[in-house]
This record gives structure tokens, sequence and C-alpha cells, in this order.
């Protein structure tokens, strides 16, 4: 079985893979990282999304192998001595959250869509962007507050 | 206010777990020596079984086990049961056939259950089901809902002719035919409400343990009422006997009714951990949710309205042919008969309504109970129906809701179909929703639509839903196999901390934070002192669960009630600590005090207290710590208007939701913020079902919508934000004043859109879902 090296969280891991392993069941399976979650099979829903070399990825949509020598950063790698990150913050702050199945995922892409589209975001910047997510709960409505509220204490 | 109190927007304690990764869902347990399971399922809408061979699947690498349905059948395990009974015209009970775990002899659906085996990895249990071999008898299949009761149709169940499940008849026949035969006036409309798959974003999942020494098993598992489940599969399927029989709820990932039910997978896992004394994890994947989730909906109905010269509601008729899939899902009779049939009032002063449901049996999932169960279903097809004889009587929408209103004074309202609301002021609402939504300026922005090449609708919804699932009595009486009342214990520590067990289950409703809210305020403990347990049968007393939005009213008041008694007995410790009379003490703000004097006790004091009774007299029982169980008198009856605005592409069918108003009454609010978000989550499920959603199966069974390539969810670039407002009564039987709102935004919600809809294209009707394709058709149609 090929081995990958794989620094997840700012941590190296060295592990031995099948090579059908996907990146998300590396991660909540081989890392017991089981923030990521798994909410379908069709690369559909981002539940599962990571970021790998600081992009925002499905890790469904990856195998383990592919991210040998990555920096693969999940929702357990985002909160620093123990205060949340601000996106994570604001999450709370605006209700963002039900049942919290789609947040790690939302959490991740909306980091991803203030790397890519800065700190000012609209409402429809957001909601377009978030189209790879979904969520069963909230109704979208408080997670685009989140994201833009999130992305503009970031800019502070 | 009290601070963190009742009324407040406290953020959710719950939130930090699920922010930082550290939720616990089911698929996040990992047990020592576990397997894990893949389930067999049937590749046919219909077929007999003419053999199994499980030889080679047994013997594949890293197999465990491989079992089928003789041998549940074999250790005495029940089948899946029905715990509603409905009376069918003929004065039996409707037709119940057996619903085996495994399949025995035959499947009735694609996804239907055939054998699990259980391996060392996932992968080796999938290659193993890979060399299961299956000789299937491939037989027609039923799978249309309104086709389902003809006789050129195969019959799926021996006990079940013409796939009739029940025909209820319910209402005054003649009555209703005497007013339609004077009426001046009758609108018609034929409709279908669309069948939906639920599709919590936790996928099902299961995980097994047995005990060998204390003989327990410990069950993991997806739901929403932990302790139903553990009766059920204990009484029913005699999985093992209560007391030995451990279920966990632990993090749910969204329920909406799919995670009530007592499911196949859950029952086997739970076997089968005994079976081979090693823990069992399945972990359904989306498909097999698709396949194998109860889903929701699916009625083909025709409705009338007969009215008086001014639009007056004078009677209603409604035919219903409710399709309930291949087995009956353990609550799926109550939905389309009890849940549905008496909500056909809505807010109207309809003197006369006539309903009969046919329900069938399909080669399709069990439907059952989806966000409003039956509720959405009877609102959809008075709205609709209400909109048509606004245009047949061509009075504006608002002014014939306004004129049929039942008014604020005739509170409470006995309707002809069994319920009697509690409390409603359904004119307040609808005015305030009018001015949300600028009802008034539609015309104008109609107008600039049609410049920029656009077609504007604006449709209304004015609901009524019933609450708060319970009262064991009214539901007794109807054919309901448990009680529906709701649990609650509230224990001090003797240091002062609260912790609140209630029977309720929190997936995704921030239990944990509004009942740490009512705590706060009837005690005086601080908020981040109390903490509620729930989802766990071998920590929390008996309780019923979550669904039907009854756990701020049933369920919140049983914890006010377990309050109420700590501070009685809190009066008596008080009393013989301050060396008063039991009579002289008085409670407020988290303080005994003697009335008139300074001295006080907090009751952190009291607690300790309780807990040390080194001098405590005969007759005063020591502890902190009281129990509380709460049948209420009757639902709750949530109500509201909501207005959707729309703009239609009609070169491209594209509608889009440009506005959308909600004013509802919930009664009190405990926690308004998360209110607000139960609004907002219900209102775009409604929208899914209105313009996204629709599960379609094709003529030999086979499910073509089973991923989300397939079957659009609602996603957030196809929703706008929403306007949202309150226009609260006081329920008179509901202590706390609370009427429920998680489900009230996919009742309100799907009739608003598609009256905007046909209120844009000037037609008469639209089925749901109202895709590009079909408001294209209708488009052109009406041009």
């Amino acid at each position: 079985m090929p081995i990958v090296n794989i620094n997840v969280n700012g941590k190296l891991v060295s592990a031995e893979v099948e090579g059908r392993t996907l990146l998300v069941q590396f991660l909540r399976e081989n890392l017991r990282l089981t923030g990521t979650h798994v909410g379908c099979d069709t690369s559909q829903c981002g539940a599962c999304v990571v970021h790998v070399d600081g992009k925002s990825v499905k890790a469904c949509t990856m195998l383990a192998v592919m991210a040998d020598a990555c920096e693969v950063t999940t929702i357990e790698g985002l909160a620093n001595n123990g205060s949340m990150h601000p996106m994570q913050q604001a999450f709370m702050d605006n209700h963002g959250l039900q049942c919290g199945f789609c947040t790690p995922g939302m959490v991740m892409t909306a980091l991803d869509i203030v790397n890519r589209n800065g700190n000012d975001l609209d409402d429809s910047t957001v909601r377009k962007e978030l189209e790879g997510n979904i969520c069963r709960c909230t109704g979208y409505h408080n997670i685009v507050k989140s994201v833009k509220a999130g992305a503009k204490t970031m800019g502070e | 206010m009290v601070e963190n109190g009742i009324g407040v927007s406290v953020l959710r304690k719950e939130d930090k777990r699920f922010l930082i990764g550290k939720g616990n869902y089911t698929d996040d347990i990992n047990v020592a020596g576990q397997t894990h399971a893949y389930f067999l399922r049937s590749p046919h809408g219909h077929a007999t079984i003419e053999s199994i061979d499980i030889s080679a699947a047994a013997a594949s690498a890293g197999v465990v086990a491989v079992f089928t349905g003789d041998d549940l059948a074999a250790d005495g395990i029940g089948t899946l049961i029905c715990g509603v009974t409905v009376t069918s015209d003929d004065g039996e009970p409707h037709r119940a056939p057996a619903h085996p775990a495994l399949a025995q002899g035959k499947v009735n659906y694609v996804g239907d259950h055939v054998a699990i085996v259980i391996a060392e990895t996932l992968a080796q249990a999938k290659d193993g089901a890979e060399k299961i071999a299956v000789d299937y008898g491939v037989l027609p299949a039923v799978t249309e809902t309104a086709r389902a009761a003809d006789d050129d149709q195969v019959q799926i169940h021996e006990v079940a002719p013409n796939n009739m499940c029940f025909n209820w008849p319910f209402g005054d026949k003649e009555g209703v035919e005497a007013a339609f035969a004077s009426a001046h006036k009758v609108s018609r409309l034929e409709l279908i409400n669309n069948r939906m798959v639920t599709n919590p974003m936790e996928p099902r999942a299961s995980l097994g343990e047995y005990n060998t020494g204390t003989e327990e098993i410990t069950l993991h598992v997806t739901t929403q009422n932990p302790h139903v489940h553990r009766l059920v599969l204990s009484a029913f399927n005699q999985l093992a006997p209560e007391h030995k029989l451990r279920v966990v709820g632990p993090d749910v990932g969204g329920g909406f009714g799919a995670k009530i039910f007592v499911y196949a997978e859950e029952l086997v896992v739970g076997w089968a951990c005994r079976k081979v004394e090693r823990p069992v994890k399945w972990t359904g994947d989306r498909t097999e949710a698709f396949l194998a989730d109860a889903h929701g909906r699916d009625h083909v109905a025709t409705a009338e309205m007969a009215m008086d010269e001014d639009g007056k509601f004078l009677a209603m008729r409604v035919m219903t042919q409710a399709n309930l899939g291949a087995y009956l899902s353990t609550f799926s009779t109550m939905v389309p008969s009890y849940l549905y049939a008496f909500l056909l009032a809505g807010q109207y002063t309809t003197p006369l309504i006539y309903s009969e449901v046919k329900a069938v049996f399909t080669n399709t999932a069990p439907v059952d109970a989806c966000r409003g169960a039956g509720r959405p279903e009877a609102t959809y097809l008075l709205e609709r129906l209400v909109d048509v004889a606004a245009r047949d009587m061509d009075l504006d929408p608002a002014e014939i809701r306004r004129r049929n209103f039942i008014p604020k004074d005739a509170f409470p309202y006995q309707t002809p179909v069994v319920q009697c609301y509690d409390s409603g002021d359904y004119v307040a609402a609808l005015d305030k929703a009018m001015v949300l939504a600028d009802y008034e300026g539609f015309p104008a922005r109609a107008t600039e639509a049609i410049a920029r090449g656009k077609r504007r609708g604006i449709g209304l919804s004015s609901y009524v839903e019933a609450c708060g699932i319970a009262p064991s009595a009214a539901v007794g009486q109807l054919g309901a196999g448990v009680g529906l009342w709701e649990s609650a214990q509230v224990r001090f520590n003797p240091t002062g901390n609260v912790q609140v067990f209630t029977g309720t289950h929190s997936h995704g409703q921030g239990h944990e934070t509004t009942f740490a809210q009512l705590v706060t305020e009837q005690l005086g403990v601080p908020f981040e002192n109390i903490e509620v347990v729930h989802g766990d049968t071998a920590k929390t007393q008996f309780g019923m669960g979550t669904y039907g939005s009854r756990s701020l009213a049933v369920g919140g008041v049983a914890i006010a009630k377990a309050c109420e008694k700590l501070i009685t007995k809190g009066k008596k410790i008080a009393a013989h600590a301050l060396e008063a009379a039991e009579g002289d003490i008085e409670f407020a703000d988290g303080n005994f005090t003697v009335a008139g004097t300074d001295k006080a006790m907090n009751i952190g004091e009291v607690a300790f207290n309780a807990y040390v009774p080194h001098s405590y007299p005969e007759g005063l029982e020591p502890g902190f710590d009281e129990n509380a169980f709460f049948d209420p008198l009757n639902f709750s009856f949530p109500a509201g208007t909501h207005i959707c605005e729309v703009e239609v592409d009609t070169d491209t069918g594209v509608v889009e939701i440009v506005k959308y108003s909600a004013v509802d009454d919930f009664g009190k609010l405990v926690n308004p913020m998360i209110v607000e978000g139960q609004v907002h989550g219900g209102i775009v499920h409604g929208v899914g079902q209105a313009l996204l959603e629709g599960c379609r199966y094709d003529s030999e069974g086979q499910l073509i919508t089973a991923t989300y390539m397939d079957y659009a969810m609602p996603r957030a670039d196809n929703v706008p934000s929403f306007d949202v407002d309150y226009a609260p009564t006081d329920p008179p039987d509901n202590p706390l004043g609370v009427k429920g709102c998680g489900e009230a935004g996919a009742i309100a919600a799907p009739p608003a859109v598609i009256n905007a809809i046909t209120n844009a294209l000037g037609i008469k009707h639209i089925d749901m879902p109202a895709t590009p394709e079909n408001v294209w058709r209708a488009a052109q149609g009406a041009a």
C-alpha cells in the first residue's frame, strides 16, 4: 500500500493507505478527524470541504494519495489557542447553524470565499459562492449573514 | 427581563462543539472491535425472491457474517410496525401487510432490504454483498398514486385488495352535497402534492454494541425519539427487554420527520451485534437515504368550494388519494388522515366539510411524516383553492380571505373537522404581512417588471397548523398506540448547578439553549450553570421525542412544572433552615426570603442544604431533584400569513423569488433568534417543494431521482433573504403561552409561491414543482 505524508492542521502525518481511500475517509477514519462530514456520494453537498494547499476542496473528490506532500486544513485546525476563528464566531453570533452537520463545510467554504473575494461581500456573491454547499436547516438566510460578518471581521 | 431568560435571543450553547468540529454524530463514534455492515437491497420495484445463495459472500475476504430474513425470523424478531390505526369505510382497521426488516420471499420497492453483510471493513462488506446470488422473479410494478387502486394494477400485498390501505370518509357528506346544490358558485381544482425526499443532511446510521456480561445492547442511532425507538424495538420487535436495551441519539444532523421512524437497518444492526458478539456499524450513504428513508407528501386530490354571492364559503369537498409506499412506516397512516383532514378548515369559517381519503400501497419507498406532515398537504390544497375561488369570484385574494376568516373574538373556535383552535387573530397577521410585503405597492412593481420583459406575481398563504402533538386522550381515541405527553427532570447538584433532563430530542432546534432559558427565568440560576441532557435512554427518563413542533409546547411545560415543584420543595427547606413558617417563604429571582425580613437563602444554598441534611426534621425529604410529566388539553394552533412575490422570465421559465414576507403567531417567543431561524428553514423547505423538489419513480419502480444530481435541493442561490415578523396571540391552553414554530414555514410557503406564480402568469393552476420547464410550458399556454 502507498504511504502518504500529509501536513494536517500543522502536523505531519505519515500513513499507509489503500489506493482507493478518499481524502475524506482518510481524515475521518484514519486520523479520526470527524469534524469533516459526508453528506452525499456525488460531490454535491459540500459537507466535506477542507482546504488543500490553501484552496477549498470537497474531500470526497480526491484520493488521500493525491494529497501527498500537501497541507490540509480541516475545521479542527481553525481555532487558535482555544478561541474560535472569526468566521466560526460569526456563525455563532448570527445563528448560522442549526443541526451543525453542514457547518464545517460551510465554514471552510466561507473562508475560501473570503480568500478569493475579499472582506466586503454582498449577498448575491455569497449566495452564488455557496452554491456547492447544501443546508437543510437554516434556509441560508443566516449563513449568508454569517459569511458576510465573518469576512468583515477578518478584514479588521 | 431576566438575563438570558424568556424573550432574549441568547446565543446557542450547542454551537461551539459543532463549529470546532467536535460534534458527536453517530458515524463519528468508533468502538474497539467494530465491524461494518452493508445492506444488500432490492434492485427491483416488485419481485419474488426465488432463492438466495450467500455461500460465496460468507466466504469472501473479511466477511464476518451474512444474514437474511430467515435468520431474523428464526430468532423471533418481529416485523416493523405502524403505530396508528385508521378505520376504513368497511368498519375494519386499515390493511397492515407484514413488514419484515429483511425480505421474506418478496421485495416490494427498490431499496427494500434483502440481506446484511458484516465485515471487517466497509469495502469488504460491499465486496461480499456483490457475491450474494439472488434469483428474482420480476413482477409488474405499481408506481402511480392516482392509478394504484385501479383494477388493472397488480396487487402488491395479499391482505390489501386493489392496493387499498384504507378508504376514510370524514365529515357531513349529505350536508355538503346540499350546500353545493344550492350554492351561488362552486370552484374546483385538481392538484398534486409532489412527493418529497426529506433529506436531513446527516444520513441515517446505527452502531450496535452487545455486552456479553450484562446482556445489554447499546444502540447509537440517528433518531428524533430514542425512547420510542427503544419501546418499539423491545415491545414489538423483541430485540431485547427495555431494561436491557439502551438507545442513544447523540448529535443528530437534522431530522424533519425522517428520523422519527423505526427502520429496518437499526433493528437488524441491533440484533446482529448480539449475533456476532461484536460491535456492528452501519452508515447509510445518500443514495440509500433516497432509496430507503421514508418519503413525504405524494397526494393527488380534487378540491371544491361552494360559495354564496359574497364569496362566503358554504361548504368544501375534498377527495384525496394518498400514497403510503410499499409498507406502512411507523406513523404513516395518521399523516394523510388525522394530520390532514382535521386541518382542512384552515383559517376559515367554512361550516361544512367533507373529505374522503383513499390511502394506497405502491412499489415505492414507505411514505410518512416530513416536516409538517399532512398539514402542508391540507394547507396547499386549501390555500390554492381559495385563490381559485377568488379568481372565480373576481375578488382580491386578500379580500376573499378576510371575508371568511374566523374572527378573533370567536376563539376558542370549534371547526367542523374535530379541531378546536385555541387562539388566533388572523386579520392582524394578514394586515401586518400586507404591510411588510408592501402589498399596495405591488401593481406598480408589476408594471415596472413588464417594462423589463418580466412578469411579477404576488401570492398569499394564510395557514393554520396543529402543533404540540400531544393530548394523549385525543390521539388515543383516534387510534394511536402511544401516549403523547412529555417528561422532564430538573436536578440540582449539591454545588448548585442544574441538569435538565428532557424526553424531547434536539437535532438542530437548539433545545439546549431554549430550555436553559426557561429554567434561568423560573429559578434564577445563571444560564451558564444549566445543562440540558437529552437523547440517551440511560440518562433520561422516558420521553416521547421531538416532532410536530411539540418540544417547547409540551416538553417545555414539563420542565416548567418540574421547576414549580422545586420551588415548592425549596420553600420547605428554606423554612427549616431560616427557622420560619413555610407559608412565610417567598421565592423570587433565585432567592427564598422570609416575607417582610431580610432573611434569605439563594436557591443554590438551598440545593446544598438539601444534600447535606444534618438536622432535617421527620417528613422533610433530602435532595433537590424533581420530575414532571405534562399532557396538554389540546394541540396548539400556530397560524399566520406568508406573502411571496416572484418575477417570472417567460422566455426561460425561471422563477425568482424577489420578496418573501412572513407574519406568524407562535404565541410567546422564548428565543426570537432561534424561532426566526426555524421560520427561515421551514420556508426554504417549502420553497424547495414548490420550485425544485420532486421525487420520481419510473413505471418499473426505479427511483430516477436518487442523488443530488437528479433531485434538486434548494441551494443558497435559489432563495432570497426573508422578512419575518409576528402577530402573537395568547393560547389559553398552554401554561407557557407558546405554540410551536418548527414546521410553519414548510406549511405556509408552497401555496404562497404557487399563488404568486399563477398570479404572475394569469393562470388558474400549475403543479409543483414549478420547474423552469413546467413554468415555461404554462407561460406558453397562457400567452
